[in-house]
């Protein structure tokens, strides 16, 4: 994704342009206390002000959920629209505008469920957008419903007994369609972890999509307690090509070397549940990018206007 | 080759004609079609012509499921629909002509040039199925022509599939004394990609068509012919609304295929990126709105095309676009519904759902032209509209309008319907998002990019400061303030022309496509002494101001649709259980007027003569009441 470069100098020059994490804060998060939704923000946040993004040169699209309230948040311009349906938004957003930073906000069921087939076919087009699903493995907004990654036996007021089938797999899925181009995996109890991994998708080319495991106090409050109090069960991709925080290697013992352009065993690593794994999963520079295929040079309006003269001269009478 | 002298013919001097090529798809009955009707044009006359289109893509042959082919309407005045029957048809087998027989398409006495081969087939089956087909056909007073149609074309080339066509365009030609000047010019165009053999050839099966038609036929008809003064151009619907949006300076046209709409995007597809735009093809209906909508808060002038089942899919984004205020111009090229319905035919049945299909209350505007001219100019009128009212502007135009071909004048272009329609001065301090005039509900368009102006749109019910709000003041302020933009949009109206005397028996009340076979069968009930008069509407939503006093003009309205509506006397229907057709409904819900209807749906266009005889039916019984 472009950024705005600004050069040290310039802000040593104007120092009082300069913005910090909290400047790009417009209202206060009312999501419940403890929602994993708070540490997507402040990372988004820290993110903005890594990159000295300008308020009104970006454009937050999400759908609908607790976590789609995130535009409202943010200190730029925002785009809450339907459930399920941020992806084709943000993709006409990114077509008419290319100068835009565009970052999406989707829940599980906003993303996987009702808004899948965008899923797969935004994936595709690779268009140039950093993408956070935030992944509660529950319906949060409407109290309680199983999702497309409630964990197989899980209770929701939806499924009584337990959740029946198998979790969908979003790293598996996104991995599985053609000409994807980044897909990470990360939690929302891993702050460090959470700002490396949205700054790589961010400085990623093409369509950059995030899983952040995001706790819901609320409704799955222990889906992933597992993994929150034992780090021994989570192991970290590592690679000079993925996401390199400092302080990790402290958190966590298991580490593993894995080169993010192998996509076999990308796929085959998402596949494996023996332990969770954060980190870049796939990575390639090298893919088509929807806005850049598509762009065409603009035509000032008098030359539209003798062009049109010249198409009317194939019908003319 | 001329293997007899020329007979004589008799002339018969007509205003107009009609004449029908038909065809196995694959015959190439478009093509002798189109260059006829260029034909035509270009020599003074008035022209319609209609493709007849099979459902399936390449059907059996030689079946009463594969005929393909055109209607060409011609006159010496200028021609607004497909008219009545057909007088004259060319038929390249028996079966495809039952079918039209069978759809009542011909004229009791047309003349029916028949391919010859069947008759004598060696093939017993074949020669069966023509020996039952000539017997169902004869109990009309067709006059059928046998000609050697195959034979001929053999003559010329090997493969007679490509070929018959152009000897077929040879018979017109003679019969009708076209100019073979203006035909080879067509047949050079369209065969320009092709070697200058291929021309050579498709040319002289033409001369030898006509060569035919001297040696053979005793007869001839005279359309004459007025050479126009102005400039004009002749095109379909689809085609004319493809360049409306380009000069309407749209730069994402975003869609997903659907018959009868896909047309657009084709032409669109072709030229768009020269002016700076796309065709994007999302991975469905809903997609294609939202990306249109996407494109259109970003900036840029945004087109969503489809007809009914993908109107019925983009309705929750329309929703949005509607409540957030985000200008977006919907092209619905009608087909028959509900359901896939017919998907390749005619009807009227979008418009309810068009103006009432969102949940909530959900203004917008929907524009209905009423012919293929009005398909080009509406897509200016649309985008205007769509920016300075922030609205959705539905644009409802019909398979018959999509594929019907007609000249109108050449448009001439207005640089500032090119106009950006972004404005990225800084908003000044204070300024809302939704800074609604109290008075007219508007307020200005604060686009991503613009310093100063970022804040969140959002579906859900909003303030001024589009902060969601659910507090019971704000919910009616938003509610009222996006209606109010309707209302101010209807006081830029005029009240609709009434054709006809102004006041009389009957008003005849019609919408968008329908107005020419209308205004014809009106003309005519009108010259026969009958009080009727008509008014074709436009403005769906809001509707033209007036409508109430034109109407009090009246004895009777009645609405003429292509739609469906019960009739008082069937089971279980009555005056209270009936229920209208949907002009009709909304007439009646807009005026307090009790307005009657007659409509159909046939999955064809309405013929002028078929409007008249309700026109007749409706004044007898006005009369004995
Ligand atoms: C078309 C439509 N269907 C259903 C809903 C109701 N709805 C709102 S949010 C939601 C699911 C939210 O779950 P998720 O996407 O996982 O987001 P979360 O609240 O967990 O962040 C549903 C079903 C809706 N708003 N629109
Ligand atoms: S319900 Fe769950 S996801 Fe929603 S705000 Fe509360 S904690 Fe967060
Ligand atoms: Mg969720």
């Amino acid at each position: 994704m472009s950024s705005i470069p600004i050069s040290l100098l310039e802000l040593e020059d104007d120092a009082s342009s300069c913005l910090v994490a909290d400047d790009y804060q417009k209202k206060e998060g009312k999501w419940c206390a403890g929602c994993g939704d708070f540490g997507a923000l402040n990372a988004v946040k820290r993110l903005l002000a890594k990159e000295q993004l300008k308020p009104e040169k970006m454009a937050f699209v999400s759908g609908i959920g607790c976590s789609s309230r995130f535009p409202h948040y943010v200190n730029a311009y925002g785009f809450h629209g339907i459930h399920g349906r941020a992806l084709p938004i943000a993709t006409g957003v990114k077509l008419a505008r290319p100068d835009l930073d565009v970052f999406v906000v989707m829940g599980d069921g906003d993303c996987t469920s009702i808004g899948a087939g965008h899923w797969i076919h935004a994936t595709r087009y690779n268009t140039n957008m950093t993408v956070l699903l935030l992944d509660n493995n529950i319906y949060g907004l409407t109290k309680n419903q199983t999702s497309p990654t409630t964990p197989q036996g899980y209770t929701s007021n939806t499924s009584p007994k337990g959740s029946v089938l198998p979790a969908l797999d979003p790293l598996q899925a996104t991995l599985g369609v053609s000409n994807a181009s980044f897909v990470a995996q990360t939690a929302d109890w891993v702050p460090a972890h959470l700002y490396a991994t949205l700054q790589a998708a961010f400085d990623h080319k093409g369509f950059s999509f995030v899983r952040i495991l995001q706790r819901c106090p609320k409704f799955t409050p222990d889906v992933f307690t597992e993994n929150v109090k034992n780090p021994d069960l989570t192991e970290l991709l590592v690679h000079e090509e993925g996401v390199n925080a400092p302080g990790l290697d402290k958190l966590f013992k298991a580490m593993r070397e894995h080169d993010p352009k192998n996509i076999d065993e990308a796929r085959a690593l998402a596949q494996r549940k023996d332990l969770l794994r954060l980190g870049i999963f796939f990575k390639d520079s090298n893919l088509p990018v929807y806005d850049e295929i598509r762009a065409v040079p603009p035509v000032s309006p008098e030359e539209k206007v003798q062009r049109l003269e010249k198409e009317f001269d194939r019908y003319a009478v | 080759m001329n293997k007899s002298t020329t007979i004589d013919a008799a002339v018969h001097a007509v205003r107009e004609h009609t004449v029908e090529i038909i065809t196995n798809s694959g015959e190439g009955a478009q093509k002798c079609a189109q260059i006829f009707g260029q034909t035509c044009a270009k020599m003074g006359n008035g022209v319609w012509t209609v493709e007849i289109i099979p459902a399936e893509i390449e059907p059996p042959h030689h079946t009463v499921t594969s005929t393909s082919g055109n209607i060409i309407r011609f006159g010496t005045e200028k021609i607004t629909n497909w008219g009545d029957q057909s007088k004259l048809a060319i038929a390249f087998n028996d079966q495809v002509c039952l079918s039209r027989h069978r759809l009542n398409s011909f004229d009791d006495n047309c003349i029916i040039l028949q391919e010859s081969a069947w008759a004598e087939s060696e093939d017993e089956v074949i020669r069966k199925m023509y020996a039952e087909a000539m017997e169902e056909m004869s109990s009309k007073n067709y006059r059928f022509i046998q000609v050697p149609i195959e034979e001929e074309t053999l003559k010329v080339v090997d493969n007679p599939q490509h070929g018959k066509n152009m000897f077929a365009l040879g018979l017109l030609a003679e019969i009708y004394n076209r100019d073979l000047a203006i035909i080879e010019k067509q047949i050079a165009h369209i065969f320009q990609k092709k070697s200058a053999k291929v021309t050579e050839l498709n040319v002289q099966l033409v001369k030898n068509g006509m060569q035919w038609a001297r040696d053979n036929l005793d007869f001839r008809f005279n359309v004459e012919t007025i050479p126009a003064e102005e400039k004009r151009v002749v095109m379909n619907g689809n085609q004319a609304a493809a360049l409306g949006a380009v000069a309407a300076g749209m730069e994402m046209c975003s869609m997903y295929p659907i018959t009868p709409a896909t047309s657009v995007s084709h032409e669109l597809a072709a030229i768009i990126e020269n002016y700076g735009g796309i065709v994007h093809q999302a991975e469905d209906e809903i997609a294609a709105a939202g990306v249109a909508l996407g494109a259109s808060y970003g900036g840029k002038v945004a087109l969503t095309v489809t007809s009914g089942p993908g109107m019925a899919l983009k309705t929750e984004f329309l929703g949005l676009a509607i409540m957030t205020e985000i200008p977006l111009v919907v092209l619905d090229v009608q087909r028959g519904g509900p359901s896939t319905g017919l998907p390749t035919k005619v009807e009227q049945s979008d418009l309810l759902s068009s103006i009432y299909g969102q949940h909530g209350d959900a203004p917008r505007v929907v524009i209905a032209p009423r012919s293929i001219e009005e398909c080009f100019h509406s897509m200016v009128t649309a985008r205007r509209i769509a920016e300075t009212f922030r609205c959705v502007v539905i644009v409802l135009t019909d398979a018959n309008l999509a594929t019907g071909v007609q000249q109108f004048t050449r448009p001439e272009f207005d640089i500032r319907w090119q106009q950006e329609p972004v404005d990225f001065s800084p908003v000044p301090e204070g300024l809302r998002p939704y800074d609604w005039d109290p008075e007219t509900g508007l307020s200005r368009r604060i686009i991503p990019g613009t310093p100063g102006g970022a804040h969140t749109v959002t579906g859900l019910a909003h303030d001024e400061l589009s902060n969601v709000s659910y507090e019971p003041e704000s919910n009616e302020r938003g509610c009222k303030m996006r209606s109010r933009k309707l209302a101010v949009f209807q006081s830029t109206l005029m009240p609709p022309d009434v054709t006809g005397d102004q006041e009389g028996d009957l008003l005849v009340v019609g919408w968008g496509s329908t107005q020419g076979a209308i205004e014809e069968a009106v003309d005519r009930a009108r010259k026969e002494g009958h009080k009727v008069s008509t008014c074709q509407l436009t403005f769906m939503s809001p509707l033209e101001p007036g409508l109430k006093e034109i109407f009090s003009r009246f004895k009777k309205v009645m609405t003429v649709e292509i739609n469906y509506s019960d009739t008082v006397g069937d089971p279980y229907i009555t005056e209270e259980t009936r229920r209208y057709g949907q002009l009709a409904w909304l007439l009646r819900a807009h005026t307090l007027v009790d307005i009657d209807c007659w409509t159909s749906c046939p999955g064809q266009p309405l013929r002028p003569n078929d409007i008249y005889n309700s026109i007749i039916a409706k004044s007898e019984k006005g009369a004995s009441k």
